[in-house]
């Protein structure tokens, strides 16, 4: 899916929790997340905690979709 | 003498359970268990010594770790006499799982590597495992589910037999996938005969087979920065199964059919209330209390208010991307970029469990 919305001219960062299979796949922007049943969070923190952690991750994937790229990269 | 096999499985073949023992690290016990049984019943030749069975979060999230867990469990086993020690190791099959494919690959080459032994997999031929670990690990073809088991099992018996025995194997004829290993043979005739041999069979429409198949890479152009995003529509995507509750469009929980396009308006944040997981490939709990764990609606909602991002598109595509075939999820991708791009979407977030 990142792949067909990729060529269609869309920019996109893919946010997984297995960077590999991405790599493999062949997305371009790639942000790694916390764990695949909860990427966007952590239960074993506070709520607000939580919170900021995943505030923090929607920033770098943000910043990934203003970053330019040659190729494949990692945002960690 | 039957053949002395180590057998690797996740948490669902081992036996401990679904995807809520997915987190669970290695463990060893003696003898085979669930398709180990099933192995040595079809392939009397092969004896099931040990089995490990891993969960495949705990493998996918800490490869590194848990491998080398696994050759420290198996440490007493090969430190055994010639008459026991282990001569084959069996690693799945784990059909078109994701998850499981790579640890299959990982768990037979960290063997290989550091007991000396021939190991062999088997998953299907689209399964992320394969582009990962091919070229080091011998891999049986299967079936995309589990109504290919025998089939798997009678592959790796044969193969794994073979490798132990020191017999030379092909892909071709022993059925499993090219390794891209190259091996010095003696022709009859020479490559440029052999070459125009082809080319004739070519210009008259015959059928002729390559000797070197070219590898095919699809790989896409990365698309430009946004130079700004504070004036860009960003559009929230998810193959982690987020559907409005009672998942109106009964998206299926494996090998999804379709896609659905909800609505975002009015909400600032996701709610076990509005939303739930209709994904079956990973334990839901921790998304049905906080949807937004799998859908960041309310950081992105805070980003949007903040100016940060233009504006949320107000439209976001789920699907269930578990077990999903590659045909079909390149289909949901073209429609989905369509539709935004209709919508004048110039960003996207994708999100995978």
């Amino acid at each position: 899916m990142v792949k067909e919305i990729e060529r269609a001219g869309i920019t996109v960062v893919h946010c997984c929790s297995i960077v590999p299979i991405s790599l493999t796949v062949g997305a371009n922007r790639i942000v790694p997340t916390v764990a695949i049943p909860h990427p966007f969070g952590d239960p074993a923190k506070t709520v607000a905690e939580e919170r900021a952690l995943r505030r923090q991750l929607v920033e770098r994937a943000l910043q990934a979709l203003a970053t330019p790229v040659s190729g494949q990269q990692v945002f960690s | 003498m039957a053949i002395r096999v180590v057998h690797y499985l996740n948490q669902f073949f081992g036996g401990l359970g679904g995807e809520e023992q997915a987190g669970v690290g290695p463990s060893l016990v003696a003898g085979a268990k669930g398709p180990g049984i099933l192995l040595e019943r079809l392939h009397p030749d092969l004896l099931v010594v040990a089995t490990v069975v891993c969960g495949d979060n705990a493998l996918a999230e800490r490869p590194e770790a848990m491998v080398a867990e696994i050759l420290d469990l198996l440490a007493p086993l090969f430190a055994a006499g010639q008459e026991e020690r282990p001569q084959l190791l069996v690693a799945g099959p784990a059909f078109n799982a994701g998850r499981y494919g790579l640890a299959c690959g990982a768990v037979c080459q960290a063997v290989a590597e550091r007991y000396g032994i021939p190991v062999v997999t088997a998953m299907a031929p689209e399964n992320p495992g394969v582009e990962q670990y091919r070229h080091a690990v011998p891999m049986v073809a299967t079936a995309l589910d589990v109504g290919g088991m025998a089939a798997a099992l009678g592959g790796m018996a044969a193969l794994g037999g073979k490798l132990v025995k020191g017999v030379e194997v092909l892909p071709e004829r022993d059925g499993y996938l090219p390794q891209g290993l190259r091996r010095n043979v003696w022709a009859a005739e020479s490559g440029a005969q052999r070459a125009v041999a082809m080319l004739l069979a070519k210009l008259h429409g015959e059928p002729f087979a390559t000797e070197y198949a070219m590898p095919v890479f699809d790989r896409v152009e990365p698309a430009p920065a946004i130079a700004d995003l504070s004036r860009a529509t960003l559009a929230l995507v998810t193959s982690g199964g987020i559907v409005p509750r009672g998942n109106p469009d009964r998206i299926e929980a494996a090998n999804a059919q379709k896609y659905g396009a909800y609505s975002l308006t009015g909400l600032a944040a996701l709610s076990p209330a509005s939303h739930q997981t209709a994904h079956g490939g990973y334990d839901p709990t921790y998304a049905n209390d906080d949807p937004n764990r799998v859908l960041p609606l309310d950081a992105v909602r805070e980003l949007e208010a903040t100016g940060r991002i233009g504006r949320l598109h107000e439209t976001y595509f789920a699907t269930v991307g578990n077990a999903t075939s590659v045909a079909n999820a390149r289909r949901f991708g073209q429609e989905i970029a369509h539709r935004l791009l209709s919508a004048r979407v110039q960003a996207v977030i994708l999100t995978s469990t």
